[in-house]
């Protein structure tokens, strides 16, 4: 059981065609995990500044959450998203993105989790997002 | 090409913005205060591999970006905008191997703030995979103190 997390939370990011799409990996401290964004040219939504496209944050934010949920939830099964809220408090510049979700409430049926997305310093967030999941019934 | 400058900045902001071009999108439609984007089923924007079904990730940047598609068509211009916040309700996963439009309205715009809602489906618009609901600060319109604008296309 003890590798288990390691395990789960590789396959989930080795597996999930999407994740390699935006280029995102994890660290895990025991079963804390860290979600690392590296800058790619093909996440700009603004060439001007440059930034990060609010929809690449907003992806990145949940994936971390489901990342984080398979970590800990047993079965291995994926959980759907319900509901997401994503609030922008920066702009995402282009350099590396990381993320950390709370898990606030993992219910039977439901878990609500909150994300945090930070660049330079964790006290200076660029993103936050809220969400509810629906967990596979094990 | 068209005459039709509007249509000319909506194609150009759907399909050139680097995050738009990675994952396909295409221009559907620019109207009055709408506008309507599609993104093709891929094998790399797959969610989950057991299932085919494309990646809620997806649906949340077609959204956010059609969203600012709306606004350019609501204020005649290409118009840099950032996200406050956007809501997104998930109805139902989409169908396996089945691309995604999204359609957005900007049914409010002040001089700062634009409010926008949207959805997106796979094969029928009146049974959406997904809701959104988002407001936008207005380039330019950035109160002091604020932080700068994100600024998506």
């Amino acid at each position: 059981m003890s590798e288990a997390p390691a395990q789960q939370l590789e396959a989930f990011l080795q597996t999930v065609p999407y994740v390699r799409f935006l280029g995102m990996h994890a660290e895990l401290a025991g079963d804390e995990m860290t979600a690392i964004l590296p800058f790619a040219p093909h996440l700009i939504g603004n060439t001007m500044l440059p930034a990060l496209h609010g929809g690449v944050i907003g992806a990145f934010l949940e994936m971390t959450a489901l990342a984080q949920l398979s970590v800990t939830q047993p079965n291995g099964r994926a959980p759907k998203t319900i509901d997401v809220t994503i609030e922008y408090l920066r702009p995402g510049r282009a350099m590396t993105t990381y993320a950390r979700a709370d898990l606030r409430k993992v219910g039977r049926r439901i878990a609500n989790v909150h994300v945090e997305a930070w660049q330079e310093a964790r006290s200076k967030p660029i993103a936050s997002l809220q969400g509810h999941f629906l967990l596979a019934e094990g | 090409m068209t005459a039709d400058p509007l249509l000319n900045a909506a194609a150009e902001m759907a399909t050139s913005v680097p995050q738009a071009a990675a994952l396909g999108f295409q221009l559907v439609s620019i109207g009055e205060s709408r506008g309507s984007i599609r993104v093709g089923w891929r094998e790399d924007l797959v969610g989950n591999p057991q299932t085919e079904v494309i990646a809620s990730g997806v649906v949340t940047a077609l959204l956010d970006h059609c969203c600012g598609l709306a606004i350019t068509a609501a204020k005649q211009e290409r118009f840099p905008t950032a996200t406050l916040d956007l809501r997104i309700d998930y109805m139902r996963p989409a169908k396996p191997r089945a691309g995604v439009v999204a359609e957005a309205h900007c049914y409010r715009m002040t001089r700062s703030i634009a409010f926008v809602r949207a959805q997106a489906w796979d094969e029928d618009a009146s049974d959406p995979i997904a809701t959104a609901q988002a407001a936008f600060i207005l380039h330019g319109a950035t109160p002091q103190n604020a932080p700068a604008p994100e600024a998506k296309a």
